[in-house]
């Protein structure tokens, strides 16, 4: 069984094949997944947001805009080349239905657009992605062979 | 854990303001207001219900679905806003056999185990957490005499935290850290419990204080 590394909200790790990255749970938040083929390093981050131009916050991991460069850093220094870096992603669903028009609640479809404009402007294709909907996932990302592994509660599982 | 109201703690920049003796205070209006709650509940299923002291925390976001049972747990949640001079968010989670028993007990009905909670039901349920978060919102306005104008709540059955991930997006651009009140309802022949979290938004507390004149 090979070790399973979990990330939490607003966080992001590295694993090495064969080991997995794991994050449970995502509504409006995004698991972005980018992979290197070669040197089979993987990376994971769970964001909350779009952006970081309004927070004072000092969690990179946080938002999609931030997130991104942090992940490809640590990536190469386990051995990831950024040129050759893959991406997949899940999650930014609408878990809440209110009836006026909440601005707030489109989060999840806000974050998604803002992951794909963070990957696009470091160059970094997008393989794969599950997103929006109304509904939670669970995500496993396999450094091995770079297989993301998407799970629902409605909707059952699949592998993008 | 963080120690709560430890001055100048770069970690909760947010809750940097707020002392110990201050959320002794709003503890103290909580559990006011859930009670109110509960008596509003016990009212509604004509059975009694008890309620926990409740408890305030400051936990890092990525530690907050632990506090009902993973990530992953199946949960029906019903989500408010709360706007006003010191705006706030209240989720009520309950685990999904509770929420079924809860629900039966309204409609008269039984789910079976495999059995979803229908349209209906789910109306019921958010008009039940409706009734409870007025009574409590109720109790806080007539103590700090501001207004806390509840949202039409909105319901949503999945992992428990794909429904704190929205929830707590919504203080997330302010810091790193969610201050949540909790109370657990429950009503003990059926076990029925819920939980009830109320998340001040950036600033609120602080009105809150100001406004029952209880400074740092």
């Amino acid at each position: 069984m090979a070790k399973i590394l979990k990330i939490g909200m607003a966080d992001l790790n590295v694993a090495l094949s064969p080991e997995v990255l794991q994050t449970c749970g995502l509504g409006s938040c995004v698991g972005i997944c980018l992979w290197d083929p070669v040197t089979k390093v993987a990376g994971m981050a769970h964001i909350m947001l779009p952006s970081s131009s309004h927070g004072k916050s000092v969690n990179d991991a946080k938002f999609a805009d931030t997130a991104v460069p942090l992940l490809i850093d640590k990536m190469g220094k386990r051995g990831a080349h950024k040129t050759r870096l893959v991406a997949k992603i899940a999650g930014g669903a609408q878990m809440f239905s209110f009836y006026s028009d909440n601005d707030i609640m489109k989060i999840g479809e806000r974050n998604a657009q803002a992951v794909k404009a963070a990957l696009q402007a470091v160059k970094i294709k997008l393989l794969a992605e599950d997103t929006g909907g109304n509904f939670g996932r669970t995500i496993e990302f396999y450094a091995e062979n770079g297989q993301l592994y998407v799970r629902t509660i409605n909707l059952g599982e699949k592998y993008i | 854990m963080y120690e709560v109201g430890k001055k100048g703690d770069a970690a909760m920049p947010l809750y940097e303001n707020i002392s110990e003796f201050q959320l002794d205070a709003f503890r103290e209006i909580g559990t006011i207001g859930a009670g109110n709650g509960a008596t509003a509940l016990s009212q509604l299923m004509n059975r009694k219900v008890s309620m926990s002291v409740p408890s305030i925390k400051i936990l890092p976001f990525a530690q907050v679905p632990d506090v009902v049972g993973g990530a992953e747990k199946l949960v029906a949640g019903v989500f408010t806003t709360v706007e006003g001079p010191a705006p706030c968010n209240i989720l009520f989670l309950f685990p999904i056999v509770s929420a079924k028993v809860l629900v039966g007990r309204l409609m008269d009905c039984k789910y079976l185990e495999n059995e979803g909670i229908d349209d209906v039901g789910k109306s019921a349920l958010a008009e039940v957490v409706n009734i409870v978060n007025g009574a409590y919102l109720n109790s806080l306005g007539s103590f700090t005499s501001l207004h806390f104008i509840p949202s039409v709540p909105a319901l949503a059955i999945d992992m428990a935290g794909a429904l704190l991930d929205t929830v707590l997006a919504q203080i997330g651009m302010a810091g790193d850290h969610a201050l949540l009140m909790e109370t657990v309802f429950s009503e003990i022949e059926e076990n029925v419990t819920g939980h009830f979290f109320l998340l001040p938004e950036a600033g609120s507390l602080e009105k809150i204080m100001e406004a029952i004149g209880v400074k740092g």
